[in-house]
């Protein structure tokens, strides 16, 4: 068999965005939560309020820092990889990132350094408007990101000449049909992430008795916002759901492995996709609910698989799988979060041994769910790099051999082991450690740097 | 009828590149000499120097390929598929330095760290110089695509420059530090910057005379009359810069010998911007071929006017809160 440069390279950026889309995960919610307790000390007072904030700040800077080295990488995939692509739809897609790298550098060199370094050197409001402008900044990069995605997925607002495509709206560009939807849908997933991992932390520390005060507060404010924000996400989920089945429908029936248009189509719990003989094996589904989910009616037509030629299929195996997976997290975290409500209304948070374990190993499921949904919605837009307009197979730099992907991924492969490895470390001990107080006599340094990673070392 | 963007936007970009090399260019050269250093106490120094300032830096990198991506994707396009692995190569030799800033306080095995800060910088600057070299050579197309080869950037000219880039950063680095640090430290730097400038101008020579003869068009541009005359302040200045640069050494200011280093780094840009103009792919390829709509060009210019004064201020205001001399005891750790 020889080495196929275009699956390489898909695996390579699937690589380096899957490690590099972890951080941002984490980091977009971050911030939010800081500025909220930035917030709550600068209006209360509380001191609890800024233990937290300089704990979570730590945290913040090496994921933020992180995030900076390996999304360098990112714009240059573009280039080494996906020449033709680029090549193809730069006039669109080139000022949405650009806009991202502007606003990105914006705001670490305004805001960042003010945050991290600035506590002792300006007045508390500043301060707090600091965590504020990060926060916008974090939005704003997710905002440019997702609009570049989104037109890929529902281009919109172009004119296409010799092959390329031309921007004729920006509005309709950046506003493409399924960007409001994906964007509330990943800033949800973004935030909720964070929550758990603030939950996870919490029930850490609660269960071997530490850091009381502390917990409780964290728990809370992370159930809080769960109470608030997982049965809103599965809503918006459903939304984007019914977006993507009006503008992109083979993606729906490859989610639910569903080969024939039909009406009181059945919802697949479980089934081993067959790609060549197109049909499922060991099928488990719950009849009409699959139509009722889609089309809100049991009488709902959905299109299925062999409407569309093979060659304009999805595979099917991996969105399928990786739908479950995020739908399964969301219903595990909405369980979790109604277990939240009788422990909360019992005042026993502390108490609550198996409800803190569980939090506990909560705590990286946000992280397992923006996976899955990325995978679900990137594989599901196969066999297309911009939905219905060009293959992705069109799209690899034409010069690439298939050995050359291969080295490279190899390398990608290892070293990014070897730094998220040692990233990983260092935060989990970070997080085992806890929001202890600062040492006294310990310095600041002065100014204002844009340094994330440093302000990690603030011990 | 639309404005023409295209001088201004090639004008950004030439900015954005020239402050990447600049900037990311001294604290990679502190990289460079960071295991030569005279003791240990000396290397906190040395990261301390650049430590609040690197990342910043390096986020002149992103907005340089951006900017390229979005106002001019053609050359995009072309100019990265031709240097895949010297891109790979710097961009994992970036990663690994940038992360030992923190990572080497953090962690128990020091050592290690410190070798992922030197040779990431190493293999990064290295990796520039042979980019920079393949790029003069002239890279060749077919249609809209790179047409040669994966391993074509291994040539001696790239090799060359590659080494050239590295003795280049590392006197942008010794320059630093005699600007920044004092003492004993000062006084290695300034010994190391004095051999470095040697090499520099070995390396200027070199590439000078040897770009002539890869392309007629380059002969052409510097030694048809009257182009002759009307270039000749470049190697002019450029002498002149180098005496300015050996005096100052040997006098051992602080910051004179850091401002030279500057202006080699800028007359050696200019001469390849003189070399290859109107040319984004050299040589065949003008900047208006590759560019990217008017509208998209428009639609970026807009942020970008009202950006990227700001960043500038702000990236300055930064250099000057932390001017002076780094103090030992005084690190962020």
């Amino acid at each position: 068999m020889s080495l196929d440069a275009v699956l390489l390279s898909r695996l390579q950026f699937v690589w380096v965005v899957a490690l590099h889309i972890l951080l941002p995960a984490f980091t977009v919610g971050l911030a939010s939560y800081i500025a909220v307790l930035e917030g709550l000390h600068f209006f209360t007072g509380r001191a609890v309020y800024l233990r937290l904030s300089q704990f979570w700040l730590k945290l913040f800077a090496i994921s933020f820092g992180m995030g900076v080295v390996s999304g360098i990488v990112m714009p240059f995939q573009f280039g080494t990889n996906w020449s033709r692509f680029s090549d193809a739809t730069a006039d669109i897609i080139g000022p949405l990132l650009a806009y991202e790298g502007l606003m990105a550098f914006f705001l670490e060199a305004g805001f960042l350094g003010v945050l991290l370094f600035g506590r002792s050197r300006v007045p508390p409001w500043a301060h707090f408007f600091a965590a504020i402008m990060v926060t916008v900044g974090t939005l704003f990069s997710t905002f440019w990101i997702l609009a570049a995605n989104s037109w890929m997925q529902t281009p919109a607002g172009f004119s296409v000449i010799d092959g390329r495509f031309f921007p004729a709206d920006w509005f309709a560009v950046i506003f493409s049909p399924s960007f409001p939807y994906r964007l509330a849908h990943t800033a949800m997933a973004f935030f909720i992430t964070t929550a758990l991992v603030v939950a996870g932390v919490a029930a850490y520390h609660l269960r071997a008795g530490r850091f009381l005060e502390e917990g409780l507060t964290m728990l809370k404010q992370a159930f809080g916002l769960l109470t608030l924000l997982v049965p809103l996400q599965i809503l918006i989920g459903d939304l984007h759901g019914l977006n993507t089945l009006e503008y992109q429908p083979a993606k729906i029936a490859a989610m639910e492995a569903h080969w024939e248009t039909q009406s009181r189509m059945p919802l697949l719990l479980f089934a081993l996709p067959d790609e060549s003989a197109e049909i499922n094996r060991f099928e488990v589904g719950i009849p009409e609910a699959g139509s009722i989910i889609l089309r809100h009616d049991r009488d709902g037509v959905v299109r299925g698989l062999k409407e569309w030629p093979r060659e304009d299929r999805p595979p099917v195996a991996i969105p399928f799988f990786a739908f479950r997976t995020m739908v399964g997290v969301g219903l595990l975290t909405l369980a979790l979060v109604v277990w939240s409500w009788w422990v909360w209304r019992r005042k026993a948070f502390a108490e609550a041994r198996a409800f803190l374990k569980l939090c506990e190993l909560a705590s990286p499921l946000g992280f397992v769910a923006v996976i899955a949904g990325w995978v679900t919605t990137e594989v599901g837009r196969q066999p297309w790099v911009v939905h219905g307009l060009m293959r992705t197979r069109d799209g690899v730099t034409p010069s690439l051999a298939g050995a050359d992907v291969l080295v490279s991924l190899a390398i990608y492969a290892v070293a990014y082991v070897a730094i998220f490895g040692a990233g990983g470390y260092f935060l989990v001990r970070l997080l085992r450690t806890g929001p202890v107080e600062k040492a006294a006599g310990e310095h600041y340094p002065s100014g204002t740097a844009a340094r994330p990673l440093s302000a990690a070392m603030e011990e | 009828m639309q404005l023409d963007l295209v001088p201004l936007w090639a004008a950004i970009l030439a900015f954005g590149v020239f402050m990447y090399v600049l900037l990311d260019g001294f604290d990679l050269g502190v990289g460079i000499l960071f295991p030569f250093a005279p003791d240990d106490q000396s290397r906190d120094l040395m990261m301390a120097s650049v430590a609040p300032i690197w990342d910043g830096n390096e986020t002149w990198l992103v907005l340089g390929g951006v900017a390229l991506l979005a106002a001019f994707p053609l050359a995009f396009a072309i100019i990265i598929p031709a240097v895949y692995f010297p891109i790979l190569f710097m961009l994992l030799g970036l990663i690994f330095r940038g992360v030992a800033f923190e990572f080497r306080h953090m962690s128990q095995r020091h050592a290690r760290w410190d070798r992922s800060f030197f040779f990431g910088s190493m293999v990064a600057t290295f990796a520039q110089g042979v980019v920079l070299g393949t790029y003069v050579q002239g890279i060749p197309i077919a249609g809209r695509h790179y047409a040669g080869g994966s391993l074509d950037w291994a040539t001696p000219f790239s090799l060359a420059t590659g080494v050239g880039l590295v003795v280049g950063y590392a006197l942008l680095g010794a320059c630093w530090l005699v600007m920044k640090t004092e003492g004993t430290l000062k006084d290695w730097a300034c010994r190391k910057a004095r051999i470095l400038t040697l090499g520099v101008a070995a390396f200027i020579a070199m590439v000078s005379l040897w770009t002539p003869f890869l392309q007629p068009q380059i002969w052409q541009r510097w030694f048809a009359w009257p182009n002759l005359l009307w270039l000749s302040p470049v190697p002019l200045v450029t002498l002149a810069l180098f005496v300015w640069l050996w005096r100052a050494l040997s006098a051992k200011r602080d910051v004179t010998p850091f401002l030279a280093a500057l202006g080699l780094f800028l007359m050696c840009y200019l001469g390849l911007g003189i070399s290859i103009w109107p040319m984004v792919v050299p040589y065949t390829i003008t900047l208006w071929a590759a560019a990217s709509a008017a509208k998209t060009q428009a639609f970026l210019m807009i942020g970008t006017l009202f950006l990227l004064p700001i960043i500038v201020m702000y990236s300055g205001w930064s250099y000057w809160v932390f001017r002076g001399k780094v103090k030992a005891h005084t690190g962020y750790h």
